[in-house]
């Protein structure tokens, strides 16, 4: 299955803003921090397919993940 | 006295008479200052149904029991009368430098009555304070008298109105520091309205505070929370408010083109990431701030100048469905130059976008103006800023704000407003809290008065599910009272990303003396609230006005992340009026003004049953 990750702020920073990952069926979002080497407690906002959440959350095809790490503005 | 000044300057412009009188320490104690002592002399002094743009409305700029102190963030001020735009309260308020320089005056509060028969200014230099002429600056754009004041009065700070305060927009805002503003409720009218076009500061005084030794250690323990917060130490300064632009959206919930969609494909074009990458030239703070959210650009033409914040990234691009950085920074330094606000512009000429795509406005009603009103026109935008600044051409009709430019087409509905103020930059469909903080907002369509923003998409000081209805009144009453707490001691909202209630008491009491413990600070910001409400109440805006436009309510998101939800405020709004002690019409109740210590108000809640 192929799941889309968006990255944004600080977590651009030596890596892909945007790309597509060819996963196998029963990953779980914590498994793509994982690939990414980004650590649970950096991320702030974690959206599956715009909605916050936990990580142990499982994907499938055609998901999109947004990782935030902490920032706000108002 | 301590962290008060102890003065307040009484200036009627249609005597030219300037008085200087005592402060009324107990009731500057009991109203915290700024927001709070500014609405309860507006109150008292001005009857609520006063024409807003009438010698007989009262323009009061108050500093807080903080500002000026040496905490962090204390570098702001208020401006408090009755708004031309919704026609209820008008509460803005600004960083930047002024507010501290105002203080070091001596003073704590102003109070502008009547009318100049002719353009004027008003200089404080100390316990000097004149009324001078002020036909050389009126016309010119707040960087140009900014420029001419300050080279009358050598390192002063000045605030004052562009033309669009002067054309009495009812968008127009009030400027200080040449890029901040006072921005929300055409305020810059009022100053307009008075032949006021500046005010401008300079002060030697300190602040006498309570414990000097205290306020040392509590400052630098809060600046240290804040430094290590990692929103308030790290997210804003790299990024500004900018980054809130992906977060939006991400969640489904960025309006474009005038609340028509909730999400873009675009958004990155338009970014916190891409403005510090491509456009940021430096950071800027305010006074004794250590976040430094602020913004400095750089214009295609390479004029370096203040940059946008999130609402009017949001307000002149995606609304007006733009995704130009050029054309936005370019329309945010026009706002600032001419006196608007930003928010109420961009999301003013997305609803005239709108009202063109229906059919309603004519090309024959533009032509003459030589600019377009399609969706992604950026050209357009910086045009209609100026005409709007200007009064010029449909600029005119522009200038009185969306829900006025509307009516006057038979389709009020296309204006994205509550209480005839235009909302901001986040969808309330898909963030539930957000819009019960929208429909009751006393001061119109306001996102900060209480930004439930933080708990249900950013997760301070907990996470909220964004969709869930249960308990989400309540949430947003306790953000009403302690946003007013922090606006009314004189400090940045964005404090509260690293702070809570309690070190807002810990550092009030510092400065001003044991007066507060965190119930009771947090009980003032109630009372001011309802003060606030009984205001409007009496100017004629009943609880039937705490509404979303219809589309919010019935028109279900059409795509992206939160596609299919609509706003719920029916099933919210009881439960906010219940957790605010009103009865079910959304009036305070004699026993709540009891027990908040407004018994002298309580004419107002009879009179508002009757
Ligand atoms: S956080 Fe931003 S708005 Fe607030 S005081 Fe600091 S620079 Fe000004």
């Amino acid at each position: 299955m192929n799941v889309e990750v968006r990255l944004f702020a600080y977590f651009r920073e030596g890596r892909e803003k945007k790309q597509i990952i060819t996963l196998a069926e029963g990953t779980e979002i914590s498994n793509v921090l994982d690939m990414l080497n980004i650590k649970e407690e950096e991320v702030s906002i974690l959206l599956l397919n715009g909605r916050d959440g936990p990580s142990d959350r499982k994907l499938k095809n055609g998901d999109i993940v947004a990782l935030f790490p902490p920032v706000g503005g108002g | 006295m301590y962290g008060y000044m102890g003065k307040v300057l009484r200036v009627n412009l249609s005597k030219r008479k300037i008085e200087s009188e005592a402060l009324d320490l107990k009731v500057a104690q009991k109203y915290l200052g700024s927001r709070g002592l500014g609405v309860k002399t507006l109150i008292d002094e001005v009857n609520p149904k006063v024409d807003p743009l009438s010698p007989d409305n009262k323009f009061i700029i108050a500093a807080g029991a903080l500002t000026g102190a040496p905490v962090p963030t204390s570098g702001r001020y208020m401006v408090i009368t009755k708004s031309p735009l919704t026609g209820g309260i008008a509460i803005a308020n600004s960083g930047g430098k002024w507010g501290a320089d105002f203080k070091a005056t001596g003073h704590d509060m102003i109070i502008f009555e009547g009318k100049a028969d002719k353009p004027v200014y008003l200089s404080i230099e100390d316990d000097r304070v004149e009324i001078r002429d002020a036909a050389h600056v009126w016309g010119k754009t707040s960087e140009e008298t900014t420029e001419i004041l300050q080279n009358e009065i050598k390192d002063s700070k000045v605030l004052c109105i562009g033309p669009a305060g002067e054309n009495l927009s009812l968008i127009s805002a009030v400027i200080n520091d040449v890029d901040r503003a006072a921005g929300r409720g055409g305020v810059g009218a009022v100053m307009g309205s008075k032949n006021l076009k500046a005010v401008v500061v300079k002060g030697t005084n300190k602040i006498n505070v309570f414990d000097e030794e205290r306020v040392k250690n509590v400052s630098s323990q809060k600046i240290k929370i804040l430094r290590e917060d990692p929103v308030a130490g790290q997210g804003l300064p790299s990024y500004g408010t900018a980054i809130l632009v992906n977060i939006i959206n991400e969640n489904g919930v960025f309006p474009v083109k005038n609340y028509q969609e909730a999400y873009t494909d675009n958004a990155d074009l338009i970014s916190g990431e891409t403005l510090t990458e491509k456009y940021l030239v430096r950071k800027n703070a305010c006074f004794r701030c250590p976040i430094a959210c602020g913004r400095v650009v750089k214009l295609a033409d390479g004029s370096i100048v203040g940059g946008p914040e999130y609402e009017t990234i949001w307000s002149f691009g995606a609304d007006c469905g733009i995704f130009d950085y050029n054309a936005i920074n370019e329309a945010n330094m026009l706002c600032n130059e001419f006196g608007l606000d930003t928010i109420s512009a961009g999301a003013t000429i997305a609803a005239a976008m709108e009202l063109y795509q229906r059919g309603y406005i004519k090309d024959e009603e533009i032509e003459g103006d030589g600019l377009s009103l399609n969706w992604g026109d950026s050209k357009a935008i910086t045009g209609w800023v100026k005409k709007m600044g200007l009064k010029e051409g449909f600029g005119a009709k522009l200038a009185l704000g969306s829900y006025r430019l509307a009516e006057s087409y038979g389709a009020p509905e296309i204006s994205m407003t509550v209480k005839k103020q235009e909302l901001p930059a986040y969808d309330p469909r898909g963030i539930q809290g957000h819009g019960i903080n929208y429909a009751v907002n006393n001061r119109g369509g306001c996102h900060i008065k209480g930004y439930m923003i933080n708990p249900e998409i950013l997760g301070y000081p907990e996470k909220l599910d964004r969709l869930a209805l249960e308990g989400k009144p309540a949430y947003t009453k306790v953000f009403h009272d302690l946003t007013a707490v922090i606006d009314s001691i004189g400090l940045c909202l964005f404090t509260t990303f690293g702070l809570g209630l309690h070190d807002y008491v810990e550092m009030y009491n510092a400065v001003c003396g044991d007066i507060y413990n965190d119930e009771t600070l947090l009980e003032a910001g109630e009372r001011i609230w309802n003060l606030e409400k009984l205001f409007n109440l009496e100017a004629g805006i009943s609880s039937s006005e705490d509404k979303l436009p219809k589309r919010l309510l019935e028109e279900p998101i059409p795509g992206g992340p939160s596609k299919g939800h609509v706003h719920h405020l029916n099933e919210l709004l009881p439960e906010y009026y219940a957790a605010r002690g009103w009865n079910k019409e959304g009036i305070p109740t004699e026993e709540t003004l009891k027990r908040l210590g407004l018994e002298e108000y309580i004419k107002y809640s009879r009179l508002a049953q009757a």
